[in-house]
């Protein structure tokens, strides 16, 4: 242990302990804002530092440890004077139009700036402007990055995908896409951790809710929505509603009041996602056992991108099977469109996704079914519909629970679950399991998958024959995985892949925190979710039932290979 | 009335005056990787505040240029702003009145040409295309990228031992360069920005002087592969590759031609600079790791040779790292006579245990690098009468280390600068009796910034002598494996910069018989280089790695201080014997220098793109 002082208090920590932290165990929250434990711990703002008691220079609290003896002043004149010139000097350099930024309210700097009562910025203000494709899911906008390297981090460690890097040297010195390629000729996922974790405006979603708005005001058409299964599990963290008050049901009733016509849930198409990749999985478990390589899911569009990017010689072991979001834009076309009998490019379809990933996913080559438009129309992001509802002047605590609308609104727990890393996996076991050996297994059975490891490796043993499987989340992890199966130090039946960590409640398009991983905060809401559900097998969903029997006949039919699944193989 | 007053500098000149001085050293300390241009741009914009006014060219000119290259960097320009730069930079070199004006303008027009592919560039991406890659100066410009913050902090914290590990992770010759190495480590030190570069080698030399290399034990070794690998050379280059392949559980089997390792270290360099029982104890180190060798056996083509083709059936890769250790002629009427011997002949000689003879001799040596130093020292050491040095250049111009010229006249050398040797005279037996030299002034100054010499009007200088000892450089004995195919270009073996040789799969070659002679850290590094390519191509993907915890950085301001020098045997006693001449520090001098170090491991770029590369 160390002992050292810290503004007069007396503090006693282990060896190693950052200064920071240090003080934040005796209540001393030092600010910082490059900073992000364990990612980006470089001491580059300047904003931490602190006073040691008998030296000139100051310390970064953020990346150095104690040291027995020192005393240490968080708030000394020196210190007062260069956090302040510090903060005023990347003002200088920071577009500071707060009041049109998606982050105002939820910005670090801005926090900052007002706790230090910064009115005025003394320096000249050099905002730099660099062009930016703007149909790329995401938006960088160099005026308002502060090059805290953040993105470059979470790109680099946690999902090992190099797609930023530091431009130019010396005053010039900025963050941009790495080896002088643009965005979009990028291997970039778009899986959008470096959103997430951006201090400030400088990355965001592409801003699409003026499209709903667009399609709202159009009478000719119908707007079918559909919610995410972790979008409920956060939608409510910025706004202005008690914690248990934000249900599923105030959700559905705060869409409806938006004015969409219906209102679904894409836990449905989860179910039948599983109902297509879980059968698909028993159909080609005799080949994944002679070749002695796996299926991997194919749900998740930013792992997906990853897997043509970096190992496309695999992209053919990707199960066909469309993820929810789009088996739901092409059932709505088809299936809904005749059922209320409209053509379908009357037909809207939006989707509420707690993924940046999904925008592009929307738009892939092939993903249209009637051959009249997109499956799915518009995606927004959970910050884009909860600002959607800011503006609607929405306050969800003052509505009455509704009811998602049917027949695409019925859901099963393993539905819901897919929301969570493992969620896929489990929820596909549930349902081959129970085929396979003919009756319903217990539900819980399967959640030893469940987990906040990266990468956890189940095996289970179906009618004497094992099943191996493995789940990932973090592209990072994804491509150890990858590494292992392809040298042969790992063999799996199965494989899910979720590009975020924790899954898609710790998605790119869900609500920021700063310096806080929610994933694991939410994932618990899924489960609860889970055992609340009156059914919790998606073949055992009465409406998914009935979709097979009035329309799709039965999983892998030809109908259903036409609508649900996609070929990803890479030629 | 005074008609004239002494000028004494007021406070404003004496600080600039200090300023000067500080930004001389801010240039040399310049990270590798910066933007040529914004470099350039800021060259340019010192220069234009040393016009006086007057010109046109230089006061308005040098401006201009100044907005121009702007231009480029903030990404306003085209190919017309390239030409505008280069016409009036060229106008300014013609016209500007005083130096200030047309060497700012040189210049720029030496950048033009010299990085234009960065001006495309920029024009064309808007962008720069460099980048700093290692942000720790000193392990950027170490060939073998030896983790130096690290190992500094250990020795400051006397853990000698785990200094000694952790160098040997990137480079199994501690000793070697604790002694020999010329640290190009030390060129571009951060500290320089605040005093004067850190004692790199001295503080390794304290490691390994209170560490010795054998008694520190090598790390585990991977289990067996089975493969086996081939060796040809047992110099420090093919004992690294030997050395990390048998950590990465493969088999090396090294031939060496002489009848002892260590390759140059032993043959090239002398006792009193690097003592034979200190290279044993790298050697003893490199091959406890299991190193099978055979030394008098010859690679080659001739009767009783070992040849390639039979070390490629026998072995599953081999490793090509002979060096250069045949001799260059001078080229000059008399150079058969008797008593002219090569550098690499008189030196081996001394290897081998069996130096000549130059008691009561006049010896005179042709060369001005650090060989020719090695002899000029050695030959004081074997009893010569005197000993002189001819140089055609003068003594700045030498390519030996300023130390190692000064360590030679301080023993008593007689340098004979801008002296180009015309021809050797010898007596009816053939025996050398002087050699005659040609006395040069120096003159223009070539491209690479080095002065030529040119004859001078006066008559050839007769210096008498017995001995000519030539040390002009050395070439590659490459013939043998010319003939087995292995394709040779300017007297080097061809390899690529991954040290495989095209379209002769699993040979590989590195050191001095690719590059021509350099230097031992340079050969460390093709070792290791090749150990891992060699690693990759038998199919494995082995990681070399050290588990020594780096010391924590403290919080010391880092107000200036004197660097620590390493002291010398004085020169009067030292000349008589070839025992070592460098002393090591002391615990209190190794303290304080190793608590210099800037640690930009932990500060500066080093901790977002990382200070340490911990595996390789």
């Amino acid at each position: 242990m160390v002992n050292l002082t810290i503004d007069g208090r007396e503090v006693c920590v282990p060896e190693g302990t950052t200064i920071m932290k240090a003080a934040a165990s005796v209540g001393i929250m030092i600010p910082h804002l490059c900073y992000l434990e364990g990612i980006n711990e470089i001491g580059a703002c300047k904003v931490c530092v602190v006073e040691m008691q008998g030296k000139v220079k100051l310390i970064t609290s953020c990346n150095n440890p104690v040291e027995e003896g020192m005393v240490l002043f968080t708030n000394s004149p020196k210190v007062r004077s260069v956090r302040r010139t510090n903060v005023e000097l990347i003002l200088s350099q920071h577009d500071c139009n707060c009041a049109t930024c998606v982050r105002s309210g939820n910005c670090n700097l801005q926090k900052i700036s007002n706790d230090l009562g910064i009115v005025d910025i003394p320096y000249e203000k050099d905002i730099p402007f660099v062009s930016w494709d703007k149909d790329f899911p995401f938006i960088r906008d160099a005026g308002k990055c502060i090059k805290c390297m953040r993105c470059v981090q979470v790109c680099d460690k946690i999902q090992d995908l190099h797609i930023w890097d530091v431009q130019n040297t010396g005053s010039r010195t900025t963050v941009d896409v790495a080896q002088n390629r643009c965005i979009s000729e990028s291997d970039c996922s778009t899986c959008g951790q470096c959103v997430t974790h951006c201090p400030t405006g400088a990355l965001r979603e592409r801003n699409d809710v003026p499209e709903v708005f667009k399609v709202l005001a159009d009478p000719e058409k119908i707007t079918v929505v559909q919610v995410a299964p972790a979008v409920r599990t956060a939608w409510a963290e910025n706004m202005d509603i008690p914690k248990e008050m934000a249900t599923e049901g105030r959700l559905a009733a705060a869409l409806k009041q938006v004015g969409f016509d219906y209102v679904f849930d894409t836990c449905f198409s989860a179910d039948l996602t599983i109902m297509e990749e879980g059968n698909e999985l028993l159909q080609r478990l005799s080949d994944i056992k002679e070749s002695g390589l796996p299926m991997f899911t194919s749900c998740c569009p930013g792992w997906v991108k990853f897997m043509k990017s970096q190992y496309p010689e695999y992209a053919g072991r990707l199960s066909s099977a469309k993820s929810p979001q789009q088996m739901f834009g092409a059932v709505t076309k088809t299936y809904f469109a005749e059922q209320i009998g409209v053509s379908p490019d009357k037909i809207c379809c939006i989707s509420i996704m707690p993924c940046i990933a999904k925008k592009g996913e929307a738009a892939w080559e092939g993903m249209d079914v009637t051959g009249t438009g997109p499956d799915v129309d518009i995606v927004l992001t959970t910050r884009e519909m909860v600002r959607l509802f800011k503006a609607e002047h929405i306050m969800p605590k003052l509505l009455k629970e509704e009811k998602f609308d049917s027949p695409l609104g019925e859901n099963t727990g393993a539905g819901v679950i897919f929301g969570a890393t493992g969620g896929v996996m489990e929820a596909a076991l549930r349902t081959a399991v129970s085929i396979i050996e003919g009756g319903n297994s217990n539900p819980e059975k399967f959640n030893d998958v469940r987990g906040e490891d990266g990468r956890r490796e189940v095996t289970y043993h179906v009618n004497g024959v094992p099943l191996r499987t493995c789940t990932v989340s973090g592209l990072g992890n994804a491509r150890k995985m990858m590494e292992d199966v392809i040298s042969g130090k790992s063999t799996y039946d199965f494989v899910e892949v979720m590009a975020c960590p924790g899954g898609c409640v710790g998605g790119g398009g869900q609500p920021i925190l700063d310096g806080v991983e929610m994933a694991y905060v939410r994932a618990p809401k899924l489960y609860e979710l889970d055992k609340r559900r009156e059914i919790r097998f998606s073949h055992e969903n009465p409406e998914i039932k009935k979709l097979y029997e009035d329309y799709l006949e039965k999983p892998l039919s030809e109908k259903a290979h036409h609508l649900l699944h996609y070929e990803h193989a890479v030629k | 009335m005074s008609r004239l007053k002494i000028s004494t500098p007021n406070k404003a000149q004496l600080t600039v005056e200090r300023l000067y001085k500080d930004l001389e050293r801010h240039i040399i300390a310049s990270p590798p990787g910066l933007c040529p241009i914004d470099l350039q741009l800021s060259f340019l914009k010192t220069c234009h505040a040393q016009t006086c006014g007057k010109c046109v060219p230089c006061r308005v000119g040098l401006s201009q240029l100044a907005h121009l290259m702007e231009d480029v960097l903030e990404n306003r320009a085209d190919l017309n702003t390239l030409e505008m730069i280069e016409t009036t930079a060229n106008n300014i070199t013609d016209s500007a009145d005083c130096a200030i004006g047309y060497e700012a303008a040189h210049m720029v027009l030496a950048g033009l040409e010299g990085f234009r592919e960065d001006y495309l560039y920029h024009i064309e991406h808007g962008k720069c295309s460099c980048s700093i890659t290692q942000p720790v100066p000193c392990v950027a410009l170490c060939p073998a990228g030896v983790d130096i913050p690290g190992y500094i902090a250990l020795v400051g914290e006397e853990r000698y031992a785990d200094a000694v590990r952790l160098i040997r992770k990137d480079n199994p010759f501690p000793t070697a360069c604790a002694l020999i190495c010329e640290h190009p480590c030390e060129a571009r030190c951060r500290r320089s920005m605040i005093d004067s570069p850190i004692n790199i080698r001295g503080l390794k030399r304290m490691a390994v002087d209170n560490a010795r290399a054998n008694t520190v034990p090598v790390p585990e070794k991977a289990a067996s592969t089975g493969k086996k690998v081939a060796i040809v050379g047992g110099g420090p280059g093919g004992l690294s590759a030997a050395y990390y392949l048998e950590l990465m559980g493969h088999h090396a089997v090294v031939f060496e031609e002489k009848s002892k390792l260590g390759g140059m270290l032993r043959y090239g360099i002398p006792n009193y600079r690097f003592p034979r029982e200190r290279l044993d104890e790298d050697i003893e180190a490199i091959l406890s790791t299991g190193v099978e060798v055979h030394t008098g056996v010859t690679v080659g083509n001739d009767k009783d040779d070992v040849s390639l083709e039979k070390l490629r059936e026998e072995f599953d890769a081999v490793y090509i790292a002979i060096g250069a250790h045949t001799d260059k002629k001078i080229g000059i009427e008399g150079e058969e006579s008797k008593g002219v011997i090569s550098a690499v002949e008189m030196l081996r000689g001394i290897g081998d245990d069996n130096p000549p003879d130059f008691k009561g001799k006049r010896v005179i040596v042709v060369g001005g690098g650090n060989v020719a130093m090695d002899c000029t020292r050695s030959a004081i050491r074997l009893g010569a009468e005197s000993v002189g040095i001819a140089y055609r250049r003068r003594q700045e111009d030498m390519t030996a280390l300023p130390e190692e010229v000064e360590g030679a006249i301080a023993e008593g050398a007689e340098l004979y600068s801008l002296k180009a040797p015309h021809k050797i005279e010898a007596d009816e037996n053939g025996n050398v009796t002087a050699i005659w030299v040609e006395p040069q002034i120096i003159g223009p100054i070539d491209a690479w910034g080095r002065a030529r010499p040119v004859k001078a009007d006066v008559e050839l200088l007769r210096i008498p002598c017995d001995i000519v000892v030539v040390a002009i450089g050395q070439g590659i004995e490459s013939r043998h494996f010319e003939e087995s195919g292995v394709p040779v270009k300017r007297g080097t073996l061809d390899s690529s910069s991954e040290s495989g040789i095209r379209d002769i799969p699993g040979v590989f070659a590195g050191g001095d018989c690719v590059t021509g002679p350099a230097t031992v850290i340079r050969a460390i590094a093709a070792g290791k280089v090749a150990a891992a390519n060699i690693d990759e191509y038998l199919g494995y993907r082995h990681l070399i790695s050290c588990d020594v915890e780096i010391p924590q950085v403290t919080y010391e301001d880092k107000t200036p201080c004197g660097r620590i020098n390493l002291s010398e045997r004085e020169s009067g006693k030292r000349k008589n014997d070839f025992d070592a001449i460098e002393c090591s520090m002391t615990k209190q001098e190794a303290c304080q220098e190793a608590g210099r170090c800037l640690r930009c491991d932990h500060f500066g770029y080093g901790n977002l793109k990382g200070g340490r590369a911990a595996i390789w």
